[in-house]
Order: structure tokens, then C-alpha cells, then sequence
């Protein structure tokens, strides 16, 4: 684990290749939200708009135990999981700036995409309900017998909604294939965990539905990786849910209009400069001798013309046609 | 004294049972709370047991009497030193004798059985053959074919496996496909629904039973917001095949939080498709129509409906189409409309007015949304008179809906305001008069309609 001064992450097993994509992938991440941070100061997104900057290693570490097929769900700070499983970062901007161009063809918004080929299920906006329906994705591959396991992300906010425990209930009861990841940034929008729940190790919030939980230091990818290996190994032999308490943190607002008046400004930067997931995986790439400065410097280039490229488009794809109104209500029968 | 053991009423709407079996006979001593009989309703096996200490004397109702009214006396238990050949004597009047094969070959026939046949006739389809099948069996049909039809239907809910269904109407569908496919839930209707919802974007095709609609209140976040909003939501990718079903509005005597007609609330919401048939021809196609819709159904039943007997085609896949109002019975005075188990009101409503000279063309919405409002136009284009029916609150309610089309529609074909029935505006009450008086009946489309023909 890290305690000071962005150490690198040490000594979890890992290679260059591994090191070097998930630097990659979480940079693009970490690049796009501050994109799209701007692109909402200046008028281009509007409405509510949920960056992930800081929690990326969650995503992504949890994203490197995957295999082709388990499905992703979670709620409204959804971004990083649409480009984590792949999704364009064009397609994501434009849906932000509400054009034709986007995955929801700018019907959605930034809380609700959904991209069926990637396997994300959304994108959803009510706080808690991505958990029973994650749950309902976990019985239709129990039901086919897939092998699959769907992963529902959820908020240390949401963990405290109902529905997440009738869902652990029957998720247990059926031995569904589920893995619950409660990314604790540790304020629901300004309501920190202390304030707000009685038992604040989230990762023991399925105990009286016997689901085993463990808590990860979310900040470290490899230790995300391995935890969610573990998981998701235990749901795939039939074993039923376990619960990953992901300790991560938001280092911006709940929303674009947060003013962050709960927290202080030096909360925020300690834990920027000791913790940043992406900074830890940059210094043990360069201590392992993985990657010179030089090569860590062409991948942010890259990455600043993916994103630069997909804002690009995102201002510039047409609003959806008027025609477009009435469209997707119902299927025809 | 002897004390008289009665056939109890084992649920609200309960009117009559079978006596299926006698786990004593006649002489037997028995203590407070051994079990006498089994009781079959149309909707669970249930058990009597002894009120008090005795013998049991005579029994009066054998077992396997069908059709045995609530409050029919069963069998006397005897204090000790009374006979049964004392009681013999006593019992020699009518009320306690054995019920009578002609009663109990009564069953409970719902009204509008002829007129759909005439309907039928009328159309020339009095070549089909027709039988007999209650409400709730044909649900059962219903789910029980599009299971065997499609591996990827099945039916979730509280009660519905190894009890058979709360109201019976999954029964015997665990015999048949099996604890995969039907599964029993928790008490947990937000977190089903939930469960529901993922299943079908995940590919399969979920019905999710409600033991009643009053309970959906808990789950219809999941109804609305995740099932109904999404394929818009998603720019048309994300699918949500799935039909949550059970019993909407009144049922007896169960009070306000287990009384409320949520028609309107559902017809108010678009991305799902409303449906609340009345007979049991309907209640099947509509429901298999139901199962087969890539879109989230809302499918309401009706308790009150359940046991009502009806004629159905005998055809092999009967298949109704939803968003298809039906005419119930052809009139010229004037137009009455309804869904559910006031269509049956108004129909017999149809029947008394027409022995005094009113006319009445009634309509069966069968769908509320997308609503057929288009049958209904022309149904008052002809008449020029309109009464709406329906069980729910007056405001913002489902005839409002319709007085609204038909006046900006055919506002010129009307000859006299609209009328509207509906519940009264208070929570359903308890007490029997109370109850009487909020709910609307035949007696309320009656006066309506008299009004509407200026003959009131």
C-alpha cells in the first residue's frame, strides 16, 4: 500500500504491458473528465454532469478481471465505466453535448448511456437502482448459463438506499453471479460516510446476508485487480455475490455545482499527492524501468488528441432531428 | 347445546368452497383446535379446525360438495350426553340440510357472457367452438403457453411457486416448468422489480407478478424510471421486455391501502403499454399478446374478476391485439365506456336501461394506453352521448382522459355533456355501507346515463 509521496504501487505482481494499458486507460479517463469539466464551463454540457477524476483505478482495475461478456452497471458518475469498457470517447462527449452523435443520440445525457455491445447497462440517475437490476443481469446469465458475472457499481451514498439490500437478499438467497463494488469516495454528495451511516466499513454491509466484503484501497489498481479477480472468480463458480468496498476518492465536486464547502482544500490535495492511482502506476513504471518520461509523455499526447478529437466532434455533431422527438417510446410489436 | 360449525368465509371475497375432505366422522371426540375438514376455495386448501371441546355429531355437508355457501352449516359437535339422533331433530328444517344438487351445480356466471355471444353470433362467429374458463384460469393459460412457447418467459413474484399463486393464478406452473422458471421472491417488490428489469435488458422475458398493485407502489420506480424510460433514454438500444401483472383496485372489504385502482397513475406514462381486460377471452390474448411485446407491459387484473366464469374460443393460440378497444354491445342512444370489471357494470347498466328505452352502445377499452380512443369517437359520433366508467378517482382519471378526446374530436356530435362514474373522492372505506356507497356500480352508470339522455 501507499503512504507517502505517490510511492509506487509495491510489490504487486505486474507486468510493463499491464502497467502501461491501465496508465493509458486511465489517463484517457482522467483526461476526458477534465475535458468535459470545461466543456461544461463553457456552456457546451449542461444539466448535471458527474466527473470521476480520482476513482479511475477502480475502474479499471476492476475492469482488468473481467473476461468478454460480464456486464457493468452503476450510476450517474458513469463516464470512466463507458470508456473503460471500451465505449468511444467521442460517442460519450457528444451524448454530454446532447447531439445526434452521441450513444443515447442525445436523449440521454450524461447519466444515461448504455452501449449493449460493450456490455454497460447504464447509466442510471436514481440513486440505488443500478443494484437489483446488476442483480437481474446476474440472474438472466445464471438463467442461460453463460458463465457470465455482471459487476453492479454503487455509490458509499447509494449504500445506504433499500433496494441495495433486497438485492443482496435475493442476489445471496439464488447465489446469483453478481459482484457489488461500492466505490466509498467518501461524501455523498456533501454528506460524508461518518455523517451518514451507522456501520461506515461498507464492506460489512452484507454480512447479515452472509456476502462475504472486502475493502481495497481503491487508489491502487493492483489491488483492485486482485480483489476483484477474487470476486469475481467466487460469483463465477457459483458461489453467489461478494462485495468490494473500493476506498476511493472524488477529488472534484459531487456535480459540476458543488461548491465543496464540506470538505477543505487540504483534504483534497493530500490526498492528490499521496494517493493519485495515476501517479502511483507512473512511478513504478519508471522505478521498474517499464517506461522513460519520454514514453510517458507520448501517451498523454495521444490521449490529448483522443480527447481533443472526441470534444471536437461533440460540439459539432448535429442536435438530434426535430423528427427524433417522438422516437424510441415503444418498440413496435 | 350443540354448537353449529359453519362454512367460513377463508378470505374477503370468498362467497363459496369445496368441502374436499372430513378428517373426522361422525362420533369422534374432539379438543379445541384439532383439524375437522379441508376446505378448497379458488384459491388455496385450507384447514377447520375445532372451536371447542366435543363430539362430533352430524355431518351435514359430505365430502367433495362443491358450491358450499359461506355459513352453510357443516357439522354440530356435541356436548357430551347429547346424541345424534337428538340433533336429527332439531335439524329438520331447511337451512341445515345437505345442500341440494341443484345448488351446487350453480356457478357464478358473469352477466355480459350473452351479449358477448351475441356480439359473437352477430359477427358470424358462432362457428367457433366455445368453453367455459374462468378469469383466472385463462391467465394461467395464458402464461402457461407462452412458457412452453419461449424458454426465455418466466414468472417471478411473492407466492407464486409453491403456494400456487396468492389468488391461485399461477397454478400449477412450478409443476410444469420447474423452480427456474418459476420463482418465489421475498417480500421485496422494489428490489424483484429491480431484479425484473435487469433480467430482461439482460435478454430473457420476465413477468413479474404483484400480489396486488397497492404493492407496486413500493416497486414502481422500477416501473417507470427504469423499465418505461430506458429504450428512450439509451436513443433506442436498451430493451425492457417485461410484464408486471397482478390484481388493480377494489377488491371487498380490505380497506383503503388494498383498494386502489392504479389505472391512471400507469396511463399517464409513456414508453409502457397499460392493459386491463374484463372477460377471460381478453384477459388471455391480451396477457400472451402482453408476454410477446418487446416493450415493459403494466398488465391489470382484477380480483373481483378472478373466479367469473366466461365463454372462450376454443382456438389454438388465441392472440388479442393490444391497443384495441372492443365493442361489448352495439346501441344508438348512447356510448358507454369502461375498462376492467366495469365493463361488466355497465353492461348490465345497458341491460335495465334498455327496458326503458335507452339504447346503450357499450365500449371495453381493453387498453388504456396507447388508448383506442378512436373506437370510442366513432361509438359517440353515432350516439352523440357519452357516460365514462371506471373504478378509480374521478381527478385526472381515465375518463377525464377520454371526455377530453371525444370533446375536441367530436364536439360537434354531442348532444349533452359528458358524464363521468368514479370512485368517491375519499381512500376506500372499511365499514360495508361506507364501501357500498364509494364505490361506483351500475346503479351510478344508470343515473349518468339517464342524465346524459335527459331522462333523469
Amino acid at each position: 500500500m501507499t503512504k507517502k509521496n505517490n510511492k509506487p504501487i509495491m510489490p504487486i505482481k505486474s507486468s510493463k504491458d499491464e502497467l502501461l494499458s491501465f496508465y493509458n486507460d486511465m489517463l484517457l479517463i482522467r483526461r476526458f473528465e477534465e475535458k468535459a469539466g470545461q466543456l461544461y464551463g463553457m456552456g457546451q454540457i449542461a444539466g448535471f454532469c458527474h466527473l470521476y477524476i480520482g476513482q479511475e483505478a477502480v475502474v479499471i482495475g476492476t475492469r482488468a478481471s473481467m473476461i468478454e461478456g460480464d456486464q457493468m452497471i452503476t450510476g450517474y458518475r458513469d463516464h470512466g465505466h463507458m470508456l473503460a469498457c471500451g465505449m468511444q470517447a467521442r460517442g460519450v462527449m457528444a451524448e454530454l453535448t446532447g447531439r445526434a452523435g452521441g450513444y443515447s443520440r442525445g436523449k440521454g445525457g450524461s447519466m444515461h448511456m448504455f452501449s449493449t455491445e460493450k456490455h454497460f447497462y447504464g447509466g442510471h440517475g436514481i440513486v440505488g437502482a443500478q443494484v437489483p437490476i446488476g442483480a437481474g443481469l446476474a440472474l438472466s446469465n445464471k438463467y442461460k448459463n453463460n458463465g457470465n458475472v455482471s459487476l453492479a457499481f454503487f455509490g458509499d451514498g447509494a449504500s445506504n438506499q433499500g433496494q441495495v439490500y433486497e438485492a443482496f437478499n435475493m442476489a445471496k438467497l439464488w447465489s446469483l453471479p453478481v459482484v457489488f463494488v461500492i466505490e466509498n469516495n467518501q461524501y455523498a454528495m456533501g454528506t460524508s460516510v461518518i455523517r451518514s451511516s451507522a456501520e461506515t466499513e461498507l464492506h460489512k454491509r452484507g454480512s447479515s446476508f452472509e456476502i462475504k466484503g472486502i475493502q481495497v484501497d481503491g487508489m491502487n489498481v493492483l489491488e483492485v485487480r486482485d480483489a476483484t479477480k477474487k470476486a469475481i472468480e467466487h460469483a463465477r463458480g457459483g458461489k453467489g455475490p461478494m462485495i468490494l468496498e473500493m476506498k476511493t476518492y472524488r477529488y472534484r465536486g459531487h456535480s459540476m455545482s458543488d461548491p465543496a464547502k464540506y470538505r477543505t482544500r487540504d483534504e483534497v490535495t493530500k490526498t492528490r499527492s499521496e494517493r493519485d492511482p495515476i501517479d502511483m502506476v507512473k512511478n513504478r513504471l519508471i522505478e521498474e524501468g517499464w517506461a522513460t518520461e519520454d514514453t510517458l509523455k507520448s501517451i498523454d499526447k495521444e490521449i490529448k488528441l483522443i480527447v481533443s478529437d472526441a470534444a471536437e466532434f461533440a460540439q459539432t455533431s448535429p442536435e438530434p432531428d426535430a423528427s427524433e422527438l417522438y422516437t424510441d417510446v415503444l418498440l413496435d410489436a | 347445546m350443540a354448537i353449529d360449525i359453519k362454512m367460513p368465509a377463508l378470505s374477503p371475497t370468498m362467497e363459496e368452497g369445496t368441502l374436499s375432505k372430513w378428517l373426522v366422522k361422525e362420533g369422534d371426540t374432539v379438543t379445541s383446535g384439532d383439524i375437522l375438514a379441508e376446505i378448497e376455495t379458488d384459491k388455496a386448501t385450507m384447514e377447520v379446525e375445532s372451536i371447542d371441546d366435543g363430539i362430533v355429531g352430524k355431518i351435514n355437508i359430505p365430502e367433495g360438495t362443491e358450491n358450499v355457501k359461506v355459513g352453510t352449516l357443516i357439522v354440530q359437535l356435541l356436548e357430551s350426553g347429547e346424541k345424534i339422533d337428538d340433533l336429527n331433530k332439531q335439524n329438520d328444517n331447511p337451512i341445515n340440510s345437505p345442500i341440494n344438487s341443484e345448488q351446487s351445480q350453480t356457478t357464478k356466471k358473469a352477466i355480459p357472457t350473452k351479449d358477448s355471444l351475441d356480439e359473437k353470433q352477430s359477427l358470424g362467429q358462432h362457428h367457433i367452438k366455445h368453453s367455459e374458463i374462468t378469469v383466472r384460469d385463462a391467465l394461467r393459460d395464458a402464461m402457461a403457453e407462452e412458457m412452453r412457447r419461449d424458454k426465455n418467459v418466466f414468472v417471478m413474484g411473492e407466492e407464486v411457486a409453491e403456494y400456487q399463486g396468492a389468488y391461485k393464478v399461477t397454478r400449477e406452473l412450478l409443476q410444469e416448468f420447474g423452480e427456474k422458471r418459476v420463482i418465489d421472491t421475498p417480500i421485496t417488490e422494489y428490489g424483484f422489480a429491480g431484479i425484473g428489469v435487469g433480467a430482461a435488458m439482460g435478454g430473457l422475458k420476465p413477468i413479474v407478478e404483484f400480489m396486488t398493485f397497492n404493492f407496486a407502489m413500493q416497486a414502481i420506480d422500477h416501473i417507470i424510471n427504469s423499465a418505461a424510460k430506458t429504450l428512450y433514454m439509451s436513443g433506442g438500444q436498451m430493451r425492457c421486455p417485461i410484464v408486471f401483472r397482478g390484481p388493480n383496485g377494489a377488491a371487498s372489504r380490505v380497506g383503503a391501502q388494498h383498494s386502489h385502482d392504479y389505472s391512471s397513475w400507469y396511463a399517464n406514462v409513456p414508453g409502457l403499454k397499460v392493459v386491463a381486460p374484463y372477460d377471460a377471452e381478453d384477459a388471455k390474448g391480451l396477457l400472451k399478446s402482453a408476454i410477446r411485446d418487446p416493450n415493459p407491459v403494466v398488465f391489470l387484473e382484477h380480483e373481483l374478476l378472478y373466479g367469473e366464469i366466461f365463454q372462450i374460443p376454443d382456438v389454438d393460440d388465441l392472440i388479442i391485439p393490444i391497443g384495441k378497444a372492443k365493442i361489448r354491445r352495439e346501441g344508438s342512444d348512447i356510448t358507454l365506456v369502461a375498462h376492467s370489471r366495469m365493463v361488466g357494470k355497465c353492461l348490465e347498466a345497458a341491460k335495465q336501461l334498455l327496458t326503458e328505452g335507452i339504447d346503450c352502445e357499450v365500449v371495453d377499452l381493453r387498453t388504456i394506453r396507447p388508448l383506442d380512443s378512436k373506437t370510442v369517437i366513432e361509438s359517440v359520433k353515432k350516439t352523440n352521448r357519452l357516460v365514462c366508467a371506471e373504478e378509480g378517482w374521478g381527478q385526472s382519471g381515465i375518463g377525464a382522459e377520454i371526455v377530453s378526446r371525444v370533446t375536441k374530436e367530436a364536439f360537434d356530435f354531442l348532444d349533452a355533456p359528458p358524464e363521468r362514474v368514479y370512485q368517491a373522492d375519499v381512500p376506500l372505506p372499511y365499514a360495508a355501507n361506507l364501501e357500498a356507497l364509494s364505490l361506483p356500480g351500475t346503479l351510478d352508470i344508470i343515473k349518468a346515463a339517464k342524465k346524459v339522455c335527459y331522462k333523469d
